[in-house]
């Protein structure tokens, strides 16, 4: 039998999805269910005065209206409203919790109604009267009152002086604007009180994390509350904390002892997390030949008034490049916003972003090919930390990547190559994430029919988890991939934590040969038993499950079909549930590489930019599915080209409101904005970063995308832009 | 100072309007249900007649994931009263499968991996059907703009692109 | 959002008499629009006549060479018939530069006239907004306004009209056929939709007893010499920054008939007469055209965020002229403009 793991395998959900059989949070119809609509501040800061609910209790349907004044009881102490990633600094926001408002969106009132149309209708009758309060949003406005806080790297030499007599030099601000997730599923929440058990369907990636909480907020014990998620509509880092409405839905089931559903809108969503805005500075120093003397990077982002939300924007450089002398620094600025989340390769995504730009800005300046640049100061050691890597096959993204692109036919010069009217231009770029992995634990039930069952309490948010496990829980116990069925998104399941930092892949499938080692020794055991056992005296790393079997390794000859040991020794099912610890080897940095080119067309007049190739190659470790693999990067790509060129909250300061707060003006990119993308898995056995090898490929898609696309547009035009998104007008002088 | 929150309705809200018999064909069946005005062809099937497989992802026609086909077009059932569509032909994703093997759309969506999450793609092959009944694309380029009123959040266009022209071929 | 009684009409007649008996009721024919803003509760009809049944939906040659358009002809169903795209091309690619294949199969040709800007304000209902709320204030003046106008604009209002599929009417100098409780008559384009002055709550001249029937073009298509440019923030699906429909009639390189309207730059489709002056009996060359774009911009002032548009629609108008000139229209799916 062919090993399943590696093998491009069709996902083993695509039946539901492409039927429409999946079920999501918001679709669980069960009956004398009662929907929420929610009512939102359109002020961002300030108290409630006065709320009038009368209007919207007289409409026919309409069964209660929760607001801070009426609603059932919630903890009172911040730790309750902590979640498993709850940044460390900070009260969380605890939704319609009082009369405080602390950001536009912020729900103040839900209608609860016999279906969705009436509560969305008496909605709009809920009157509330706020004291309004000076407020602020505005990162560029409020940049001088940034305060610092800690970074891992520590400095290295003297950045500055370094800096200042390097012989060629770079320096330059970049900025991104916030962005928000926009996964397709409207963020939703079913809460369903039976017999003293609340059950909650929720759109999340984390449903333990959202049942610790729900526990908490609500103090309710912890077998009377399960949460599920089988199915996520998109999350990219927007469900890793409980959103609102799950509390509102409970508040609601709390309140009425009858099954509560809240949907947000689209525009709601827009006051849930959000990659923070941030202004990122270079400093990048070289000698004459070329080597990197300096390097200095600080950013300053976006966080609430009432949290602390930070993620790493500057230590990237210290993986890829050496530099004798180093300086990082983070500020951020508080404003009265929600807090800013992790979205999508968080801190990499911007971070890498300017690093990569700046790369691409000295190595014009030193009259250097940007590939060539980065293999010169490439680092096979972590810079800060002075370690080596478990792997580290970026010379050879470079390498693969240059050659499937045709890097080697590019002329330096800017301006220099075109097709009609337009400008083409070729950029590239490194990304670059960590191989994390987490405590998991995982149970597999093996029945004497030759099915197992693969369980645990991670979610697949289109990642292709539930393919993955099937793909490794067959490989390790013998079985073809039919007789697999997996089970996920479901808290009552063996702990797993949230599906975020690409680190479910390593941490799961490691888990599952853990688990799928002990049933390999429970089944050795039971064959032992048997009379004239061909595998006695066998120890559980001898022998291995093949093809419905237990088969010696040493001599294939030697082997006992599993139902057989099963039902000699009586057994109808094994169960068995392991762990997976992350290894606590502090000797060397694990992390997961890329390299990145992009081809642009620009009209020379008008400046419309097309990204007509991206190629990006990959080293992360072993690829366990080569088909949602390249699907999962191949996405990543699809970000950071609108990264580059699309996206951008825009906010209207006065009013301290998103403006477009929908799908419509916020702009993502459609499928006329993508063409040839060509993802390539860079070979890389990897035994030291995990017993399977596995890297993880969530984030690293999208890191260095927007760098590789805003260097080709400079390529293409001689203009550099250094403030995302990069639109017409700011690569072509309209006069 | 303060401010008044909520939109202001011009004048007083009329009593709740009797609710409104329609019939629907809905993936070839006849359904009777009874909508209130404002009920969306969307909710009409997602909330009264469990078709979940049709998705909301903004209510606004801006994002293509609640694409049916009516008469054998594909519209935006959000922007769609069912009140309207009384007596009309709709097929949801539902509806596509014929006796329990997949419409060859489906079967290429699988194919080639056009989706991650799921949420876009019922909407994603409807619209594919609608497309492929039209006619007017033949180039991947005229796919790539005749799909661009469907959002697919997880980046899954070129595959998107890849399963329509393999099903086709096969139609 | 808030209730609203439905009705159907049975004839025109009935639409004219249900709608003359109630001031806040609105026609829904397509509802691509109208339903997207009373979910925004920024329309707020307490009843919708639902006129999608009337007997509008014909595209019919009329007796002196033109066409008919039926107002309940849907958007796709107008772009690709035979005789619209043999004979007004121009009408066709405009269609299909906008909005996405399932909402032009929804919306109708009267109701794409009569669709309401995309300014952010005006769609969000807890900002002042002068087109929402007359009196209430213009946000957008000092706000964002990226995609404001840059024409024609007033101090009470910076909004533009949305339609592609108006922009080439212009040029086709379409007329549109109304009917209200005083009987029929024509409105030709140009004089269809206002510019904002210190009215910019009403959008058309078509009184709001009245219905659109039908949109007639004239003989003259241009089917030869003529092109849609559309440039906005992605390739697909989004809303013009500025778009230039451009007509010609060429005798050798001698310009004997020109016609060129702006799209996302003014509250109306953008026409000046003295523009297309400059461009007959001229060379058909990129001076004529820049001469022609300088007095088509005439007057164009910019917010801020939307200052760049000025240019962008000068170098647009002189693209899409030099494609009509060489009969080389600009794609709707290849996105490269040549």
């Amino acid at each position: 039998m062919a090993s399943y793991i590696g093998s491009a395998t069709s996902r083993v959900d695509g039946r539901a999805k492409v039927t429409g059989e999946a079920k999501y949070a918001g679709e669980f119809n069960v009956s004398g269910l009662v929907h929420g609509y929610v009512v939102d501040s359109p002020i961002p800061k300030g108290r409630i005065v006065r709320i009038d609910t009368s209007g919207a209790l007289g409409v026919a349907g309409v069964i209660d209206v929760l607001t801070h004044s009426n609603r059932p009881t919630m903890a009172d102490k911040d730790d309750a409203y902590k979640d498993e990633v709850a940044p460390e600094k900070g009260s969380p926001y605890r939704p319609l919790y009082d009369d405080r408002i602390q950001f536009t969106g912020q729900p103040v009132a839900l209608v609860l109604a016999e279906d969705w149309e009436t509560a969305r209708v008496a909605a709009s009758l809920v009157k509330i009267e706020y004291q309004k309060e000076p407020h602020v949003t505005d990162l560029q406005a409020e940049r001088a009152r940034a305060y610092a806080i800690d970074v891992p790297e520590k400095p290295r030499g003297d950045a500055e002086k370094a800096f200042a007599s390097a012989a060629i030099s770079h320096a330059a601000e970049y900025s991104i604007p916030t962005e928000h997730h926009n996964p397709m599923e409207l963020f939703a929440s079913t809460a369903i009180w039976e017999n003293g058990q609340l059950t909650v369907y929720d759109k999340t990636q984390g449903v333990q994390n959202v049942q610790q909480y729900l526990c908490k907020v609500f103090k309710l014990q912890p077998n009377a509350v399960r949460v599920m998620s089988p199915y996520m509509g998109g999350g990219f880092g927007a469900g890793l904390r409980p959103q609102y409405q799950v509390v509102l839905a409970v508040l609601g089931a709390n309140a009425l002892k009858r099954p509560v559903r809240v949907v947000l809108t689209r525009a709601q969503m827009y006051a849930l997390g959000y990659r923070p805005a941030s202004i990122e500075r270079l400093a990048l120093g070289a000698s004459s030949d070329g080597l990197l003397e300096s390097m200095q990077h600080e950013a300053i982002a976006v966080t609430s008034q009432f949290e602390e939300f930070a993620r790493n924007d500057t230590g990237w450089g210290n993986l890829l490049y050496k530099s004798p002398n180093a300086k990082f620094g983070h500020k951020l600025v508080k404003l009265d916003l929600p807090t800013s989340s992790d979205m999508r390769a968080p801190g990499a995504a911007t971070g890498v972003y300017a690093l990569e730009c700046a790369m691409d800005e000295l190595a014009i300046a030193l009259k250097t090919d940007p590939v060539q640049l980065r293999l010169q100061c490439y680092s096979d050691r972590h810079q800060g930390e002075d370690l080596p890597y478990t792997s580290k096959q970026l010379r050879e993204c470079y390498r693969q990547g240059a050659e499937a692109f045709g890097w080697d036919k590019r002329n330096a010069e800017p301006r220099s190559m075109r097709d009609g009217s337009e400008l083409v231009g070729w950029g590239m770029a490194s990304g670059v994430w960590e191989a994390l992995q987490v405590p998991a634990t995982v149970r597999i039930v093996l029945t004497a029919n030759g099915h197992a069952e693969v369980a645990t309490a991670a979610s697949d948010i289109g990642t292709g988890t539930y393919t993955i496990m099937a793909q490794v829980a067959a490989d390790m116990l013998g079985l073809p991939i039919d007789n697999i069925s997996v089970k996920l998104g479901d808290s009552t399941l063996p702990q797993c934590p949230v599906e975020g930092g690409s680190w479910i892949a390593s941490s799961v499938c490691n888990a599952i040969a853990n688990t799928a080692r002990a049933v390999r020794g429970d089944l050795l055991e039971l064959a032992k038993a048997t009379k004239d056992s061909p595998l006695a005296g066998a120890g559980v790393d001898d022998v291995a499950l093949i093809d419905g079997k237990i088969v010696s390794k040493q001599d294939a000859g030697r082997a006992v079909p599993i139902a057989s040991a099963m039902q000699s020794g009586k057994a109808e099912r094994i169960t068995r549930e392991e762990i997976n610890q992350p290894s606590e080897d502090k000797s060397h940095a694990r992390n997961v590489h890329s390299a990145i080119f992009a081809e642009v067309k620009v009209d020379e007049e008008i400046g419309i930019i097309r990204v007509m190739r991206v190629v990006k190659a990959v080293a992360a470790g072993r690829i366990l599915n080569p088909k949602t693999a390249h699907s999962q990067v191949m996405g990543g790509v699809v970000w950071g080209i609108g990264m580059a060129l699309h996206e951008e909250t825009l906010y209207d300061h006065r009013f301290g409101r998103v403006m477009n707060a929908n799908i419509a003006e916020y702009h993502v990119p459609v499928n006329a904005d993508i063409h040839d993308i060509k993802v390539i898995f860079v070979d890389e056995p990897d035994e030291m970063v995990n017993p399977l090898g596995i890297k993880g490929l969530g984030e690293i898609g999208i890191v260095g995308v927007a760098a590789a696309i805003a260097n080709a547009v400079y390529h293409a035009t001689g203009k550099r832009v250094r403030d995302l998104p990069i639109t017409l007008d700011k690569v072509i002088e309209f006069v | 100072m303060t401010h008044s929150g909520t939109t202001k309705p011009k004048g007083p809200i009329a009593a709740a309007p009797e609710k409104i018999p329609i019939t629907l064909i809905v993936n070839g069946a006849e359904a009777k249900l009874s909508v209130a005005p404002w009920t969306t062809l969307l909710d009409a099937l997602r909330d009264y007649l469990d078709l979940t497989g049709t998705k909301k992802g903004c209510d606004h026609g801006q994002c293509g994931a609640c694409t049916v086909l009516v008469d054998g077009r594909r519209i935006n059932s959000c922007l769609t009263l069912a009140v309207m569509k009384e007596g009309a032909e709709v097929t949801t994703v539902e509806g596509l499968a014929r006796n329990g093997e997949l419409h060859p759309l489906q079967q290429a969506f699988i194919d080639h991996d056009a989706f991650q999450c799921g949420y876009c793609t019922s909407g994603q092959i409807c619209s594919a059907a609608g497309l492929i009944a039209e006619g007017k694309a033949k180039t991947a380029d005229e796919i790539r703009e005749l799909m661009s009123g469907n959002i697919c959040r997880c980046g899954a266009y070129p595959n998107i692109v890849a399963a329509i022209q393999q099903a086709m071929g096969r139609s | 959002m808030i209730p609203f009684q439905y009705t159907r009409a049975s004839d025109v007649a009935d639409a004219i008499k249900q709608i003359a008996a109630d001031p806040s009721a609105k026609f829904i024919a397509g509802g691509t629009n109208l339903l997207d803003l009373i979910k925004y509760d920024v329309a707020t009809p307490t009843r919708l006549i639902d006129i999608s049944r009337l007997p509008l939906g014909n595209v019919e040659e009329t007796a002196n060479g033109g066409v008919l358009i039926g107002a309940l002809v849907p958007n796709t169903d107008l772009a690709y018939h035979p005789l619209i795209e043999a004979r007004y091309p121009l009408l066709s690619r405009s269609i299909l530069a906008g909005a996405s294949q399932q909402l032009r199969n929804m919306a109708s040709t009267g109701g794409n006239l009569v669709q309401r800007t995309r300014c952010f304000y005006f769609y969000d209902a807890t900002t002042p907004c002068n087109k929402r709320e007359p009196g209430s204030g213009c946000s957008a003046i000092d706000g964002i306004n990226r995609i404001n106008a840059i024409l024609g604009t007033s101090q009470s209002c910076i909004a533009t009209h949305p339609s592609d599929m108006c922009v080439a009417l212009a040029v086709l100098e379409a007329i549109v056929h109304v009917t209200g409780p005083a009987g029929a008559r024509t409105i030709a384009l140009a004089d269809f939709h206002r510019l904002p002055d210190n009215t910019p709550q009403i959008d058309t001249n078509l009184e709001p007893d009245e219905i659109i029937t039908a949109i007639e073009l004239p003989a003259k298509g241009f089917s030869t010499n003529y092109s849609y440019l559309k440039i906005r923030d992605r390739l697909s699906y989004a809303f013009a920054l500025v778009s230039v429909a451009a007509a010609l009639e060429l005798d050798g390189d001698t310009i004997k008939e020109a016609r060129v309207a702006l799209g996302g730059v003014a509250h109306k489709p953008w026409r000046s007469p003295a523009a297309e002056v400059v461009l007959r009996g001229q060379r058909a060359d990129a001076s004529t055209f820049a001469n022609a774009a300088d007095i088509l911009l005439r007057g164009a002032r910019g917010f801020g965020h939307n200052d760049f548009k000025i240019g962008l629609a000068r170098r647009a108008i002189v693209r899409t002229l030099s494609q009509a000139a060489r009969g080389t229209p600009q794609s709707i799916s290849d996105k490269k403009i040549r």
